[in-house]
């Protein structure tokens, strides 16, 4: 069993053609690399660079529209391109299984947890219900989850996405598989649980003696739990070798530089900001989300920010950081004013702003600007580029040739070139969709930027390459911006300072790389110590 | 329990509702010309201005409008819904006479649209674009857009004329047995037609509604996790497709099922069915405002009551939704 020679899974010069109309030929392209008993293997790269289909072709899950034309998937003495589809429904989930990204839709929302984990078994011939509720126990159990026998009758949306997570692990080793093929398990969650699924995977793994295929575009990831590593870019592999080895004496071009955008965890020198006015503060800022629940039962209350107080100086970024549901996002928007806070002051050069309203309003708009988290749903997509972003200023009431024009100008200050502008937004890729967002922030020449997740749908690549045009903007400008993240490598590449919330409250405020070298409140020290990958330094520092 | 102060607070809030549709019906049949004076003074033949005035009298409805429209809502507070003027009957009793026959009817007809409807959606998603959903689509699209009177009569024209298999009219043949089994098979024929008239038109659109739900279903992710866990395609579509896609028709079905007490007017009436929907039909062309009040208040009373139960059966069916505001 732990013969670690053994080849699990072989792939061998599989090509997986793309529909005659896509940008490129093949979704995958001459790729081979092994799996063995007992070994974890990082598939790593970027979006749109094959990985996903490697592992549907793996569990003979293509869509219709994609077909292998060569090559061999030898799992045992069988070929899986080639088996009969009754074939494949028996190994997929026995043999071979696999957990997906969004754990939040993965799950049936209308069948209890223990169904779906029992169907599984059902339909792979464990006929006695007895027999099926006592192991779906022991699997729920396994995954660690809380109160098992209460779980079974749990319905997925009353999980977090965490424990939803987990229900998907029991469900994948519900038949003991020889492989677990994992897409990116981890990229949806909250970095300290990504830290506790990433332990429960090993953990299974090296208990059962699995082979695990572990798709994901995280180097910190990576460095967390690979035995060893492949890496794609444009459907073929570039590199594979043992972890160690790729990660800190990267061979391929493309991995250098991938592994070069893989923000650090050392926080540049600190600029000294103390001297320079406040332009921002916020004071005892308050927020609480009610909804009615009818006349007997209780308010539900959410509090979003309680006794929030920071201060931006000129020049300065402030990272406020925090997990899902931590109130980060919606200080970000009562700062904006797009959510009114309950009570508290927010001060612009010293003007109360958050009393604001309708009209008056109107100038704090000029001053304090947003840039949003996804860049696809943030443009409004039946509108050319530059008009959008001439919007704000038209509706400040600036000349319409006046803001085009400005608008123009943007685009080329973002690195996009004027020609973008009478383009429509889904003619560009993420990255550009975000410096789009960018100009049109900019639009109003805003003193403060908040920006709201701005990387985190992107790429490492193109993240890097979008932070660097940020930190651009932000010296050329003379820009303030309140950065808001739940990534700390990012965190500490980019802010001054930083702010840590927790269930709407800072927890701890300070120079960035004070909090970095001496985190003085516990949950701080809990989320460095889940950032993954944290022990690895990089090829440079490993050299 | 949430539940039951769901249910009472919607109560609360369906008395001011009906009390407008009350006073909403009660002005528009004022404003119609006419009134059940004059027409039962026509059809006598009187024209004599004093006879008149004195049904006018009979029937109140000589008093100001106000005090008509208090005088009724009084009585319907008590549970009364006054005498057709016509029939000189209590209005609930013809409605409830009436009743059965409309609900075996619009009964019949909702569980073959739903049924049916459900079905061929179902079986059109199996392959979108294949022959079967073709077929299915432009059948879908012709019995939507077919006029439901006059899909009535060209059944009418090919199975009771031409064929002479079915019966074209009534809800039992007048004279035959009034027993058992023969009377129920006899009230079937003459049910065939128009359950069948009345179901197409609904049928189309669960069929139309299930597969573009389905279609979208099949896409989620979970299905992908059904996939990769070995089942079989029926099960995924039974067990995880449909019962997620079903979720859209189940607030159509509610819709429907609110109508299914106001009868069908138009079915009725071709068919000559003796339901309410031609109870309406005929007490509006004789000015019979009570009985038509009656029948009004009574359908808006059990639209509000389906829609209720939809809300409830939508917590049943998806545990996500707790009935609340």
């Amino acid at each position: 069993m732990t013969d670690r020679d053994a080849r699990l899974l072989s792939i061998q010069d599989l090509t997986v053609a793309l529909p005659a109309a896509a940008e490129r030929a093949h979704a995958v392209e001459n790729i081979s690399f092994d799996l063995s008993h007992g070994e974890i293997l990082c598939v790593v790269g970027e979006s749109g660079s094959g990985k996903s289909v490697t592992a549907q072709a793996v569990m003979g899950l293509l869509p219709a529209t994609l077909k292998p034309t060569s090559g061999k998937i030898l799992f045992g003495d069988e070929d899986m391109l080639k088996l009969s589809e009754s074939r494949l429904r028996r190994i997929r989930g026995e043999r071979i299984s696999m957990i997906f990204q969004e754990p939040m839709t993965a799950l049936n929302p209308l069948m209890r947890v223990g169904d779906q984990i029992s169907e599984m078994l059902q339909f792979h011939g464990m006929g006695s219900r007895r027999r099926r509720q006592a192991r779906v126990l022991e699997l729920l159990e396994a995954v660690q989850l809380p109160d098992p026998p209460a779980m079974m009758t749990a319905y997925p949306f009353q999980l977090s996405g965490g424990q939803r997570q987990r229900v998907m692990i029991a469900m994948a080793l519900a038949l003991d598989p020889a492989i677990l093929i994992a897409d990116e398990p981890t990229t949806a969650l909250d970095v300290t649980t990504q830290a506790e699924v990433l332990g429960l995977i090993k953990a299974l793994q090296a208990e059962r003696a699995m082979g695990v295929m572990f798709i994901t575009h995280d180097f910190g990831v990576v460095a967390e739990i690979a035995d060893r590593v492949a890496v794609m870019q444009h459907g073929r592999t570039v590199e594979i070798g043992a972890a160690q080895e790729v990660l800190n004496h990267p061979k391929a071009d493309y991995t250098q530089r991938l592994i070069a955008a893989v923000p650090g965890l050392t926080p540049p020198e600190a600029l000294p900001f103390t001297e320079r006015e406040p332009i921002f503060e916020a004071r005892a800022l308050e927020k609480i989300y009610r909804s009615s629940r009818g006349f007997f039962r209780g308010k539900r209350e959410v509090v979003a920010a309680k006794d929030v107080s920071f201060v931006i100086r000129a020049g300065e970024t402030l990272g406020l950081v925090g997990e899902s549901g931590s109130g980060k996002t919606t200080v970000g928007r009562c700062v904006v004013r797009l959510v009114d806070s309950d009570s508290g002051e927010l001060l612009f050069s010293g003007q109360d702003i958050a009393a604001l309203k309708g009209n008056a309003l109107l100038p704090m708009r000029r001053n304090v600007q947003m840039v949003f988290q996804d860049p696809y749903a943030s443009l409004n997509p039946r509108r050319k580029v530059a008009k959008i972003i001439a919007e704000g200023p038209r509706a400040q009431g600036v000349p319409r040739r006046e803001a085009m024009d400005r608008a123009f100008e943007l685009l080329e200050l973002v690195g996009l070139g004027r020609s973008a502008g009478e383009r429509y937004p889904h003619e560009f890729s993420g990255g550009q969709r975000q410096r789009i967002g960018i100009a049109r922030a900019l639009a109003l020449r805003p003193k403060l930027l908040v920006a709201d997740e701005p990387v985190s749908a992107l790429d490492v690549s193109v993240q890097a390459q979008v932070l660097d045009l940020l930190d651009e903007l932000r010296r050329k400008l003379d820009l303030s911006m309140l950065f808001i993240t739940h990534d700390l490598r990012v965190a500490a590449q980019v802010c001054d300072s930083i702010a840590v919330m927790r269930l709407g409250e800072i927890v701890e405020y300070g120079p960035t790389g004070k909090v970095f070298a001496d985190p003085q409140h516990a949950y701080t020290r809990q989320l460095l110590d889940a950032i993954p990958g944290k022990g690895w330094r990089g090829p440079q520092q490993a050299a | 329990m949430a539940t039951l102060e769901f249910v009472a607070r919607r109560l609360v809030w369906a008395v001011f509702v009906i009390l407008g549709i009350i006073i909403v019906n009660f002005i528009l049949l004022r404003l119609a010309p006419g009134d059940p004076a004059a027409i039962m003074a026509g059809q006598a033949g009187a024209t004599d201005e004093q006879y008149i005035a004195q049904l006018r009298a009979q029937f109140g409805l000589d008093r100001p409008l106000h005090v008509q429209l208090y005088t009724y809502i009084f009585d319907v507070a008590r549970l009364d819904l006054g005498f057709s003027a016509r029939q000189q009957v209590p209005v609930a009793d013809l409605i409830f006479q009436r009743m059965p026959a409309t609900l075996l009817l619009t009964g019949v007809a909702f569980l073959f649209s739903l049924g049916v409807g459900i079905l061929l959606g179902a079986l059109a998603s199996r392959r979108a674009g294949g022959w079967a959903d073709s077929f299915i689509t432009v059948l879908a699209l012709a019995a939507y857009a077919t006029p439901i009177y006059w899909l009535g009569l060209m059944l009418i024209l090919l199975f009771s004329v031409w064929l002479g298999w079915l019966p074209a009219y009534g809800m039992a043949t007048i004279g035959g047995g009034a027993g058992g089994l023969a009377y129920s098979l006899d009230v079937a024929r003459h049910l065939l037609m128009p359950a069948l008239t009345l179901g197409l038109f609904y049928m189309a659109v669960y069929a139309r509604l299930t597969r573009a739900s389905m279609l979208e279903v099949q896409d989620q992710d979970f299905v992908k996790t059904a996939k990769a866990k070995g089942l079989p395609d029926w099960r995924i579509t039974r067990a995880h497709v449909l019962r997620n896609a079903v979720l859209p028709v189940i607030s159509y079905a509610g819709f429907q099922a609110g109508h299914l007490v106001g009868g069908a007017v138009l079915v009725e009436t071709v068919f000559g069915w003796p339901g309410i929907g031609r109870l309406a039909f005929d007490a509006l062309l004789q000015r019979d405002y009570n009985l038509l009040l009656g029948v009004f208040l009574f359908t808006a009373i059990m639209v509000i009551v389906f829609n209720i139960i939809t809300d409830i059966v939508y917590t049943l069916v998806d545990p996500r939704i707790e009935v609340g505001r």
